[in-house]
């Protein structure tokens, strides 16, 4: 059968194993406290009217902005944060629209429209010279290594409601 | 395995008379309870350490969600009990070991003082304990602003009027607790840097030298 246990081993494991529960007895609150923004689930995103009459869309990026409302632990803006959106007409897509996250797929940065007067037509971050065309396609050879995101889109009444980011 | 490991580092680092010296150490009979049951008095420093562990620990996860701002303190303490798992408990380990831990340490200057523990040539360990003591109890003092809610409020209030009746320096030791004119912005942020930075430093010094002079001095005798 297997090795006899002494007494002083048998005594030492008691003693770790009582150790060790007590120790896991309190670890266990406080470290299930600090990781439970991690299992928690984020919010649902609701679509938002963004004032905007899909007749004024064009061919031209549109930066539009919108507030959308979430609680960001124990607080909750009054006037919500303001997000934007770059909309411009695009046939392909099923509503005939697109509208572009302005947040670099590189390291998070906000992209703008044509701000960099070397790259006309393309979308440009400031942060690492980041590009995109006008599609939302990184150029290859800058540093992001994958299109814009896209928003959820809706049409109600003839006007523009803009939801979550678009999973791939 | 943990053996090979252990090995390994003490093969270079000669680890072991590290915790040898921690550890090996003589436990008189007058102060075991195996052997007389009425020792279990002795248990009540150990007991202070135990539980200030426990306050440190969960102090350091509550400090993961508390903000010192008169604005979301309350907010966030709110939020950290009612809307996080644990929330409760590990606030509550917080809030209750505060108590238990000045009912531990008053339990232990009691056995000190009536073993006559604190006699030549202990007087150093006995004047480091009453130090302990005020730290201690001013740690009660500042974490009990923290929540900001009204019983904090008044508590302080209560508490810095009762500083500010000291002859002749009171209102300079009131003005400097609550860093202004009021019990306010200030007074929550300077409190709770006193709280979790100024008086545990103070309490860790404390501590070490406590736990040394033990070393050094050994267990009085029994009575």
């Amino acid at each position: 059968m297997s090795k006899k246990v002494s007494r002083r081993k048998f005594l030492t494991y008691m003693l770790g194993g009582t150790a060790g529960f007590l120790g896991a007895g309190l670890l266990f609150p406080m470290v299930r406290f600090a990781v439970d923004p991690v299992l928690k689930k984020g919010g649902k995103v609701e679509f938002v009217d963004v004032n905007l009459p899909v007749s004024e869309i064009t061919e031209t990026p549109r930066a539009v902005e919108f507030k959308i409302f979430r609680k960001d632990g124990w607080y909750q803006s009054e006037d919500g944060e303001t997000m934007t959106a770059w909309v411009m007409k695009d046939p392909r897509q099923e509503l005939g629209i697109v509208a572009f996250s302005p947040i670099c797929k590189h390291l998070g940065c906000t992209v703008d429209w044509e701000s960099n007067p070397q790259f006309k037509n393309e979308f440009f971050c400031p942060c690492h010279f980041g590009r995109y065309t006008k599609d939302g396609i990184n150029v290859p050879g800058t540093p992001p290594t994958a299109p814009l995101d896209k928003y959820e889109l809706q049409v109600k009444d003839g006007r523009l409601l803009i939801g979550p980011i678009a999973q791939a | 395995m943990l053996r090979a490991i252990y090995d390994w580092v003490d093969e270079r680092l000669d680890i072991t008379p590290i915790w040898r010296d921690v550890a090996d150490h003589e436990v008189p009979e007058h102060v075991n309870p195996a052997h007389h049951f009425s020792a279990f008095i002795y248990c009540f420093g150990g007991l202070t350490f135990f539980v200030v562990v426990i306050q440190i620990l969960s102090g350091m996860f509550l400090a993961l969600y508390y903000v010192p701002d008169i604005v979301n303190a309350h907010a966030s303490v709110n939020y950290l009990q009612n809307e996080l798992a644990m929330g409760a408990i590990v606030r509550g380990m917080h809030h209750w070991g505060a108590s238990v831990a000045i009912v531990m340490l008053f339990l232990h200057t009691l056995r000190v003082f009536f073993t006559g523990s604190y006699k030549h040539p202990r007087e150093f360990n006995w004047v480091i304990g009453i130090l302990i003591f005020a730290v201690m109890v001013g740690l009660g003092f500042t974490g009990y602003l923290l929540p900001w809610d009204n019983k904090a409020y008044f508590a302080t209030k209560v508490g810095v009027e009762i500083a500010a009746a000291v002859p002749w320096i009171g209102p300079y030791i009131a003005a400097f607790l609550q860093g202004g004119d009021i019990v306010g912005a200030v007074t929550l942020e300077r409190f709770f840097a006193l709280h979790v930075f100024f008086l545990p430093a103070l309490l860790f010094i404390l501590l070490a030298v406590h736990f040394i002079l033990i070393r050094r001095q050994g267990i009085s005798g029994p009575l």
